[in-house]
């Protein structure tokens, strides 16, 4: 039982921390980021790429790194501290882990190389108008036509659905269950929109589009589907660690600049202690962080079952939607009006938290998981 | 970032489990799985137990009978414990005043105090609070003047846990009633027997004898009771009240009556989804717990406190709150028949044991974001010392 980062992944960090800081340090270059078309900054994804960390979790086979979990979380947390607007959790960890994951060797080699090199920008088509969060599609379905397949149906909201070079689809096979497809992204009819932290997303529009199933094709891989979220659940929990890590120092050097009544916000200890209560969601959101990412880690090492990770993935969930509303709340709540204002950072912060919290499932619905599960064992043990 | 423990530290585990479970009497154990009240003898005799295996005072000095271990091998040590239903050693004893007497005794107070403390021969009590000095305590009044050879203790002492069973008392006075107020006071050890001394017993709202007040009148104590220098207590008390945070975060009781909780409402789980929530969200509050205690022993090896450790006392006792409101709302209208607390009949209810307990639990245990540094305290810490404000 460890938790501290190794040399290698400090150094990691530090580098992340300079690349992202130099870019996003000041707010207002991230206000400026967003306001471009695609929503994030091309340079600083080629930068990303250029430093491997695109790269980072596939193998080296397929034009990867092929780093582990834990280098993975370092470098969403920090994307979270400033709130990079690169979508490196839903092209990288989420679309490409999928083409990871599924894809033939082909395949893989081919698109994630591409995604690697920052050449191409990927995204998972999956969510449908109507329905809550789910690992199978409904709605969009797949159809064979003589040798190839075809898409019918709409998927939405898409992450930065509209300026991807390639869409990974999911979508109901004819047979029964969910398969995944590649779609070029001009292929299909595709209306975006901004979202309420900055990012981007998607209307996408599929009529007896034509698609090539990834990886085998007609194969359901709900069950890999399911996986590939739960990581990426664990991975938006490093996140969202980062961009809480930014909102309590920030919040709390406020409380000691910001005057009424004549003195420091920090005078008054109705506002001391709900600063204090923030640290301890901080805290207690940082142990099950790094709980829930050393799980992955260890289930990718030993080869063990899903399960362990879709319980550390709900778990983690449920913590950290509970802690980013907490601390995104009260951050706001304490700033007083200026963080209403979209000029300044903290009030941004908390809507990215919120898009969080509502990406892969919030923290009820993976709390209604895990009550499902309550009577299966006696206690946790999570050193077992 | 490693979660495996290594094959020494299973292998410890192991040791641990196996000692627990086999060489602790089981009939304690089964009091403490039944939240009983133990006896005297029955903290005496565990305590023993764990004493002659080295068990009972591994964070104290090596010499001493401590145990060079790892952070993770005292966390493990305690959670198997906690878990086997074996009671902690007497906190007044292994967590408190041995650790003093250790840092800051004479070597005469180390010889005589420290093999008797571990081994519960001294039955230590606590005397901090006063009626006047509670979370403030450096407003405490007792006094102890100077006369011959001895001091001459006047005052009174409150909230002393389980003061009808002690030998001994640690004690903060005021020595020097001119200085700003942490400036003059220093610690004494005061035999309970002493002339003077008076334990009164104070009722609590679950209608236990757990504290109560020690009253001094001209107590005559020898000047070499006084623990390091004299006007020096304050250092002593933050050095206690520190090592007492460590540590208190009992996950490994609280996993248990969890655990417990869902064998009584086995037949209730399917109908009420509510219930399996309530439950599914405090054990994930629990395993944050439990992992952040693990991570802050595991940041803690130059033996300093860890500045968290205020969250594991506010979160701790808030969880245990919390368990034992589960337990009273599960015991449903039979909550009521508390009968006699502390007797085995039942004083008259043929109920079930736990549903007589958990109303008189339910409200014994709000004592916990009391005790230790009031949860406002540990606030106050956190936005103070940690958060600069």
């Amino acid at each position: 039982m460890d938790f501290h980062y190794d040399d290698e992944q400090d150094a990691l960090r530090e580098a992340v921390r300079g690349l992202v800081g130099k870019a996003y340090g000041d707010y207002e270059n991230r206000r400026r980021a967003v306001s471009d078309d695609s929503g994030f900054d091309e340079k600083q994804w080629a930068r990303m790429a250029e430093m491997g960390l695109l790269g980072l979790p596939f193998s080296e086979e397929d034009g990867g790194v092929g780093a582990g979990p834990v280098e993975i979380g370092i470098v969403c947390q920090e994307l979270g501290r400033v709130i990079a607007p690169e979508p490196y959790l839903t092209s990288v960890v989420l679309a490409g882990g999928l083409v990871s994951a599924c894809g033939t060797r082909e395949q893989r080699q081919e698109v994630l190389a591409a995604l690697s090199a920052g050449e191409r920008v990927l995204a998972f088509a999956h969510d449908e108008p109507g329905r809550t969060w789910s690992p199978a599609a409904e709605k969009v379905t797949a159809a064979q036509d003589g040798d190839g397949w075809t898409l019918t149906g709409v998927k939405e909201p898409v992450p930065h659905g509209a300026g991807a070079d390639v869409l990974v689809v999911s979508a109901a096979l004819p047979g029964g269950g969910t398969g995944l497809f590649l779609v070029d992204g001009s292929d299909a009819e595709r209306t975006g929109y901004p979202t309420y932290d900055g990012s981007r997303a998607a209307r996408v529009r599929f009529d007896a589009t034509a698609a090539t199933p990834l990886g085998e094709p007609g194969l359901d891989v709900t069950a890999s589907i399911s996986t590939v979220q739960d990581i990426t659940r664990v991975m938006a929990a490093n996140q969202a660690l980062g961009a809480m890590q930014f909102l309590l120092p920030t919040t709390t050097e406020y409380l000691r600049s910001r005057k009424q009544f004549g003195v420091p916000l920090a005078t008054f200890q109705a506002l001391t202690f709900r600063a204090a209560d923030m640290y301890v969601s901080l805290e207690l959101t940082h142990s099950m962080v790094d709980w829930a990412t050393m799980v992955v880690a260890q289930a990718g090492r030993e080869g063990q079952g899903p399960a362990a990770v879709a319980d550390a993935a709900r778990r983690v969930s449920v913590q950290v939607s509970a802690a980013g509303r907490h601390v995104g709340q009260e951050a706001i709540q304490l700033h007083g009006g200026i963080a209403m204002t979209m000029e300044y950072s903290v009030g941004m912060y908390t809507a990215h938290l919120t898009a969080l919290d509502h990406l892969l499932g919030d923290g009820t619905h993976h709390l209604r998981e895990l009550a499902a599960g309550v009577t299966s064992y006696d206690a946790l043990d999570p050193l077992a | 970032m490693q979660l495996e423990l290594s094959e020494e530290e299973r292998a410890f585990r192991d040791e641990m489990r196996e000692f627990f479970t086999t060489k602790v009497s089981e009939e304690i154990r089964e009091a403490v799985a039944a939240g009983r009240e133990l006896t005297k003898d029955q903290l005496v005799e565990s305590q023993r137990t764990l004493n002659a295996a080295g068990l009972a005072v591994p964070r104290w000095p090596v010499e001493w009978g401590g145990q060079d271990w790892s952070e993770i091998q005292y966390h493990i040590w305690h959670e198997e414990m906690e878990r086997a239903n074996v009671p902690t050693p007497l906190a007044f004893n292994a967590g408190m005043i041995g650790p003093v007497i250790a840092q800051f005794g004479t070597e005469e107070q180390k010889q005589e105090f420290l093999p008797k403390t571990a081994n519960i021969d001294i039955f230590w009590s606590q005397g901090f609070s006063e009626p006047d000095a509670g979370s403030d305590l450096a407003g405490l009044r007792t006094t102890a003047v100077k006369d011959g050879d001895d001091w001459v203790v006047n005052g009174q002492k409150t909230w002393t846990t389980l003061g009808q069973y002690g030998d001994w008392i640690f004690t903060l006075v005021r020595t020097d009633p001119e200085a700003k107020k942490q400036a003059g006071i220093s610690m004494l050890l005061i035999d309970m027997e002493s002339e003077g001394l008076e334990v009164r017993p104070i009722q609590l709202i679950d209608g236990g004898h757990e504290v109560n007040e020690v009253w001094f009148e001209d107590v005559r104590v020898p000047a070499e009771n006084l623990v390091g220098e004299l006007n020096g207590g304050w250092s002593i008390a933050k050095f206690l009240l520190g090592n007492e945070r460590v540590g208190v975060a009992p996950s490994g009781i609280i996993k248990r009556v969890i655990a417990r909780v869902k064998g009584l409402a086995e037949d209730r789980f399917a109908d009420d989804p509510l219930l399996r929530a309530r439950i599914a969200t405090l054990e994930n509050e629990l395993l944050a717990l439990e992992l952040t205690a693990m991570r802050v022993a595991a940041n803690s090896s130059d033996g300093k406190p860890h500045p968290a450790s205020s969250v594991l006392k506010l979160k701790g006792s808030e969880l245990q709150q919390a368990v034992s409101e589960l337990v009273l709302d599960l015991a449903g209208p039979g909550g009521l028949a508390s009968g006699a607390t502390g007797s085995s009949d039942g004083g008259g209810s043929e109920l079930d044991e736990w549903q007589r307990l958990a109303g008189p639990h339910y409200l014994n245990l709000r004592k916990a974001s009391i005790y230790g540094g009031s949860n406002e305290v540990q606030r106050q810490i956190i936005s103070r010392n940690i958060l600069g404000l």
